[in-house]
C-alpha cells in the first residue's frame, strides 16, 4: 500500500453546454408548470381567505358558508349523488369489462367502442338525452310514473352514462391482466367455479375496481355539466361554484365552494394512492397471459347483456342526436336541419364550434409538445433532481383538481392586480394554457410510460459519440415515441374540446366555446340547438380520433417499417 | 495499492505518450450513504486489455462508468492519455462504449447506427459512407447496412454496437458485459472475434464481466474487485496461479480451503496431517491460516515413499462433468472435511476409480496456497 500522492480533488463536474441546455429546460418546465398549475391555485387558495377588496379576513368566508344551510347542504348532495353512482356504475362496468376479457364472445371490439362513445360528448350530452326521454315533453316521460327526472334521480342517470367507460377502461385493465397459471391451479384442484371467481379473479381486480370507484367518485363530484343541465333545484358544489361566481359575483364565497370542492377530489386521490400503493405486482414477468375457453352459455348470457347495456348506451346518446334533427319534440318528428342554424338560438352562431375547434386544436399542438419535452426533461436528462422532482410533482397536481377549481383559479389568478398577464382574460391564449394544464398528468403520465420503453443508455451513447441529446431526442426519442404522442395530442384534443367546467369561467366575447354555447342555448330553453351543438362535438372528436387510428396504421407501415422483424 | 504499469503494450505505432494510458487515482464513489467505490488505483497501458472482474454489485458497472464520466465519481482523479478529465463532461474525453443492451437506435438503420457519431464531424457525406462501410466489413457484416437492428440476430447486434463505438476511432474503448446476453456458443466465438479486433487496432480496452472465464481467455490483465475496492490486479495466469487472497483465489477457478496452522518454517499442521508447502506468506510460527488448494493440482499417479504431502482420503462422492470427473475427497485423518480433486476421463479409467474407495493421493507443496484467515 502506497499513500496516495496525489490531491484529492473533490468532483464537481464541469457543466457542458449540453448539460446547460439541460438546465434551461428544467428551470423552463417548472417555471411553466408554476405558472400555468400552482399559481393559480394558489390564487384560489388565497381568494377564500380574502374579502371583496383583497384584504385577509382569515375563515370568516368558510364560517359564512358552513354557517349558510342552502350553502353546505351541497356537500351532501353531491357526495351522495357521487355514492350512488358509484356503486350503481362499478358493477355494471366490472360486469361488461369480464364479458369483454374474459370470454369467448364475438364483437368484443364493437361493444367496447359502443362504451367508450360518451368520451367523445361533452358531460351534459346524457343530461340532455334523459330529458329528451323522460323529461316534461319526454318521448318515455310515462314510464317515470309521474315522478320527475330533473334533481337527484336525474344526475344519476345521467352520471352513470358519463362515467361508464371511464370505469370500464379501468375494469378491462384489471381484468385483462391475469395469469392463465392460477385459475389452471385452481382448477386442478377441483375448485367450484364461483369459489375461483371469489378467491383468484376479484382478488385480482380489486385494485383496479377500487381505483374506478374513486375514479368515478371524483367525475361525478366535481362534473357541472349535467348538474346544471338536469339538477333542476337540487344543487351541488359544481353549481353552487357556478352561480356564486357568474351569478352573483360573489368571488370570495366562490372560492370557498372551490375549496371544498377539491376536497373530497384530493382525499379520493390521496386514498386512491395509499390504496394502490398496497398492490403487490400480481403479473410476474414469467405469467402466461389467460386464454378464455369456451363456454357457450355464459358466453350467450354475458352477450346479452353486453347488448342491454351498449344498446342503452348508444340508444340514450343517439337520442340526443337524433332530437337535434327533430322539428319539434315529441310533436313533429320530421327531420329538420333548422336547429343547426346557431345563429337564431345565439348570438354567436356557429363561431363557437371554430373557436372550439381552433382552441382544441392549438392545445393539442402546443400542450403535446410541451408534455411530452417536459417528460423527457424529467425522465431523461440527468441535471437539477430537485428541480425535476419538483417538476414531476407539479405535473401530477392536475390529476387530482377538478376543472372547474382550476378553471376558479385561473379567474382570480388571471384578474389579481398583482398578475402583470391580467391581459390574458378572455383571450384564447388562456383558455389553451388551462386547457393544456387541465389535462396535463395524463398526458405526462402517458409520456413518461412510453419514455421509461426506451433503453435509458441511448443518451449516454450520444453522449460517448459526442452527438448532443436534442439531436437524439429528435433523431430517435421522439421517432420511437410517435404512436403515444398521436396518442397525447388526440387525447387533449378529443378533451379541450368537450370539457365544459374549467373554461365555463374564462371565455371571453370572442372566445366562446362550442361547450359554453351548449349550455347557454339549453339555459334558453333551446335545448334542440344546444343538443344539435352537442352533436357537433361528438362527430369531430369521433373525427379526430379516427384519424388517429387512420395515422397510426400509415406511421405503423411506412415510417416504423423497422418495427417490423 | 500501486500498481505498475504493465510490462506489455501493444503500440499501434502512434504517438506515445509516456506513462499509463488510463491513470486513476484515489477514486471514490458513493451513492447516499452507501459507498460504491473507495480507493481506486489504478494504471492501464496503451493498447492494454483489462478486464475488470467481480461478483454483481462490486462496481464494476460504476468504475466503468465514472472512467466515462456518465456518472462522475466523488472524489478521485481520471487522467485519459496524460489528459486530467477528472471533471470533464461524458462528451469531452474520448472513448466509445458498449452497453449490456446494446442501445442501437430501434428506428435507424444498421449503417446509420454505425454513421451516428460521424455526423457532426463533417467529414462529407462519402467519406462517412466509406467509413461505415470498413467498419461494417470490420466487424464481419459488409453487406447489413440497410437492416434495421431488430432485424439481426443478439450477436449481430452486438458488432454493430461494437462498430458503432469504434466509427470514431476513439482512444479507449469500454464494454460493460457486452457479451452477457448472447448464448453460451456465440459469446465465445465472439469473444475470439473481439480480442482479435482489439489486438488488430491497438485500441486500449476495457471490459466489465462477471464470467471468470471470460476474463481469463480475454485480458491482458484483470482487474478483481470486491465491495467496491480492488482486490488484485494480474495477468490471467497470476490471477489464477497466485491469487492474492481467499476471496480472488474462490472467485476466479474453484478452489478447496482447509483451516490449518503455522507450525514452522514452511511448514502447516491440519488436524494431525503435517504439510510441507513453498512459502507460508509471512505468517508466523502458530498463526491460523486457511491452506487452498485448486482441484486440478491434486496428485494420484506416480507417488512413492518420497513423495512430499501423501494422505490416504476416501471418495465420498464422484460427480460426471464430462472430460473429467469432480471428486470429494475425505482424509482418513481428517474425516468430515472435503478436498476437491479434478480426475480426468483418462485417470479415471486407468486407476478405475469408485466412490467408498480409499486413494493415496499427494498436496503438492507448490501447490499449497496459503492466506489469513478471515
Ligand atoms: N444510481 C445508484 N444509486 C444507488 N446505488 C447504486 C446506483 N448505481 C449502483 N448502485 C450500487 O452500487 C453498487 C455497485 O453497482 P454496480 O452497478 O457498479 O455493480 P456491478 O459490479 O456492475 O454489478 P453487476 O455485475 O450486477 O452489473 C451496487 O451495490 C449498487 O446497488
Ligand atoms: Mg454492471
Amino acid at each position: 500500500m502506497s499513500v496516495a500522492t496525489v490531491p484529492l480533488p473533490v468532483i464537481a463536474q464541469r457543466v457542458s453546454r449540453e448539460a446547460w441546455v439541460a438546465r434551461a429546460g428544467v428551470i423552463l418546465l417548472v417555471a411553466w408548470l408554476v405558472l400555468s398549475i400552482a399559481l393559480p391555485l394558489w390564487a384560489l387558495l388565497s381568494k377564500s381567505f380574502q374579502n371583496a377588496n383583497g384584504e385577509f379576513i382569515g375563515v370568516a368566508n368558510y364560517l359564512r358558508y358552513f354557517s349558510t344551510p342552502s350553502l353546505f347542504n351541497s356537500i351532501f348532495n353531491s357526495v351522495g349523488v357521487a355514492i350512488a353512482t358509484t356503486v350503481i356504475v362499478i358493477p355494471l362496468a366490472f360486469v361488461y369489462a369480464y364479458a369483454l376479457t374474459r370470454t369467448r364472445m364475438r364483437f368484443k371490439g364493437l361493444f367496447y367502442a359502443a362504451a367508450m362513445l360518451p368520451l367523445f360528448a361533452p358531460s351534459l350530452l346524457s343530461a340532455i338525452s334523459l330529458i329528451y326521454l323522460f323529461g316534461n315533453q319526454g318521448l318515455l316521460k310515462g314510464l317515470m310514473f309521474g315522478s320527475s327526472i330533473y334533481g337527484a334521480n336525474g344526475i344519476i342517470v345521467a352520471q352513470v352514462f358519463y362515467c361508464f367507460p371511464h370505469a370500464l377502461i379501468i375494469a378491462v385493465t384489471a381484468l385483462a391482466l391475469a395469469d392463465a397459471r392460477l385459475y389452471e391451479v385452481a382448477d386442478a384442484l377441483g375448485t367450484r367455479k364461483s369459489r375461483i371467481f371469489r378467491t383468484v379473479t376479484l382478488p385480482g381486480a380489486k385494485f383496479g375496481l377500487i381505483n374506478a370507484a374513486f375514479v368515478v367518485f371524483t367525475l361525478v363530484v366535481t362534473d357541472f355539466g349535467i348538474a346544471k343541465v338536469i339538477g333542476g333545484q337540487f344543487n351541488v358544489l359544481a353549481t353552487d361554484a357556478y352561480k356564486q361566481v357568474v351569478g352573483q359575483q360573489n368571488f370570495e364565497m366562490g372560492a370557498v365552494v372551490g375549496m371544498v370542492l377539491l376536497v373530497p377530489a384530493v382525499l379520493a386521490f390521496v386514498i386512491d394512492r395509499m390504496v394502490q400503493r398496497r398492490q403487490v405486482a400480481l403479473l410476474s414477468a414469467r405469467a402466461v397471459p389467460l386464454e378464455p375457453k369456451q363456454n357457450r352459455p355464459r358466453d350467450a348470457a354475458l352477450m346479452v347483456y353486453c347488448l342491454v347495456i351498449g344498446g342503452i348506451l348508444v340508444g340514450v346518446l343517439g337520442t340526443a342526436i337524433w332530437a337535434s334533427f327533430i322539428t319539434y319534440w315529441p310533436y313533429n318528428l320530421t327531420p329538420t336541419l333548422k336547429n343547426y342554424d346557431f345563429a337564431n338560438f345565439d348570438p354567436g352562431g356557429w363561431s363557437p364550434y371554430f373557436t372550439s375547434i381552433w382552441m382544441a386544436t392549438l392545445a393539442a399542438v402546443f400542450g403535446t409538445g410541451i408534455v411530452f419535452t417536459g417528460a423527457y426533461v424529467v425522465e431523461k436528462t440527468r441535471v437539477m433532481p430537485g428541480g425535476r422532482m419538483i417538476a414531476h410533482l407539479l405535473a401530477m397536481l392536475p390529476m387530482a383538481v377538478p376543472g372547474l377549481v382550476l378553471g376558479l383559479g385561473y379567474v382570480f389568478f388571471v384578474n389579481a392586480r398583482w398578475n402583470p398577464l391580467g391581459f390574458l382574460y378572455g383571450t384564447l391564449a388562456v383558455l389553451v394554457i388551462n386547457s393544456i394544464a387541465h389535462f396535463y398528468t395524463v398526458a405526462h403520465i402517458t409520456s413518461l410510460t412510453a419514455l421509461k420503453q426506451i433503453d435509458p443508455e441511448f443518451e449516454s451513447v450520444s453522449a460517448s459519440l459526442k452527438v448532443p441529446f436534442w439531436r437524439t431526442f429528435a433523431r430517435v426519442t421522439v421517432p420511437i415515441c410517435w404512436p403515444a404522442i398521436l396518442d397525447i395530442a388526440i387525447y387533449i384534443f378529443v378533451n379541450a374540446l368537450t370539457t365544459v367546467s374549467a373554461v365555463i369561467f374564462l371565455y371571453g366575447p370572442d372566445t366562446k366555446l362550442a361547450a359554453i354555447a351548449i349550455v347557454h342555448m339549453d339555459e334558453m330553453g333551446a335545448s334542440a340547438a344546444a343538443a344539435g351543438m352537442a352533436t357537433m362535438i361528438v362527430f369531430t372528436a369521433l373525427g379526430a380520433k379516427l384519424l388517429q387510428l387512420l395515422l397510426d396504421r400509415l406511421l405503423f407501415t411506412r415510417l416504423q417499417a423497422w418495427r417490423k422483424r | 495499492m500501486r500498481m505498475d504499469a504493465s510490462v506489455k503494450s501493444m503500440q499501434s505505432g502512434s504517438a506515445n505518450t509516456a506513462g499509463p494510458f488510463l491513470r486513476i487515482r484515489a477514486l471514490a464513489k458513493r451513492f447516499g450513504a452507501f459507498t460504491a467505490l473507495k480507493d481506486i488505483d489504478l494504471d492501464v497501458a496503451k493498447g492494454e486489455f483489462v478486464c475488470f472482474l467481480g461478483p454483481s454489485g462490486c462496481g464494476k458497472t460504476t468504475l466503468l462508468r465514472a472512467i466515462a464520466g456518465l456518472d462522475p465519481q466523488d472524489e478521485g482523479l481520471i487522467e485519459i492519455a496524460g489528459r486530467d478529465v477528472s471533471n470533464l463532461p461524458p462528451a469531452a474525453r474520448d472513448f466509445g462504449i458498449v452497453f449490456q443492451s446494446y442501445a442501437l437506435f430501434p428506428n435507424l438503420t444498421v449503417a446509420a447506427n454505425v454513421g451516428y457519431g460521424l455526423v457532426n464531424r463533417r467529414a462529407g457525406r462519402a467519406a462517412m459512407d466509406a467509413r461505415v462501410k470498413e467498419l461494417l466489413a470490420l466487424v464481419g457484416l459488409p453487406e447489413q447496412g440497410t437492416k434495421y437492428p431488430g432485424q439481426l440476430s443478439g450477436g449481430q447486434q452486438q458488432r454493430v454496437a461494437l462498430a458503432r463505438a469504434l466509427a470514431t476511432s476513439p482512444g479507449l474503448l469500454l464494454l460493460d458485459e457486452p457479451l452477457s446476453a448472447l448464448d453460451a456458443r456465440v459469446r465465445v466465438r465472439l469473444r475470439e472475434e473481439i480480442k482479435q479486433l482489439q489486438r488488430r487496432l491497438g485500441v486500449t480496452t476495457i471490459m466489465v464481466t462477471h464470467d471468470q472465464e471470460e476474463a481469463l481467455a480475454m485480458a491482458d490483465r484483470i482487474v478483481v474487485m470486491r465491495e467496491g475496492v480492488i482486490e488484485q490486479v494480474g495477468t490471467p495466469s497470476e490471477i489464477y496461479r497466485k491469487p492474492a487472497t481467499a476471496f480472488v483465489a474462490d472467485f476466479v477457478g474453484t478452489m478447496t480451503f482447509l483451516d490449518a496452522q503455522v507450525s514452522g518454517p514452511d511448514r502447516l499442521r491440519f488436524g494431525t496431517i503435517e504439510l510441507a508447502c513453498n512459502s507460508i506468506n509471512g505468517f508466523a510460527h502458530g498463526a491460523a491460516v486457511r491452506i487452498g488448494l485448486r482441484p486440478e493440482e491434486i496428485r494420484v499417479r506416480n507417488i512413492d515413499a518420497a513423495t512430499p504431502n501423501r494422505i490416504d482420503a476416501r471418495v465420498s462422492l464422484l460427480d460426471f462433468l464430462g472430460a473429467f470427473c469432480r471428486a470429494r475427497l475425505e482424509p482418513e485423518a481428517a474425516p468430515g472435511v472435503a478436498i476437491l480433486a479434478d480426475f480426468s476421463a483418462n485417470l479415471m479409467r486407468d486407476l478405475s476409480v469408485v466412490e467408498g474407495q480409499t486413494l493415496t493421493i499427494a498436496l503438492p507443496p507448490e501447490s499449497l496456497r496459503v492466506f489469513a484467515k478471515s
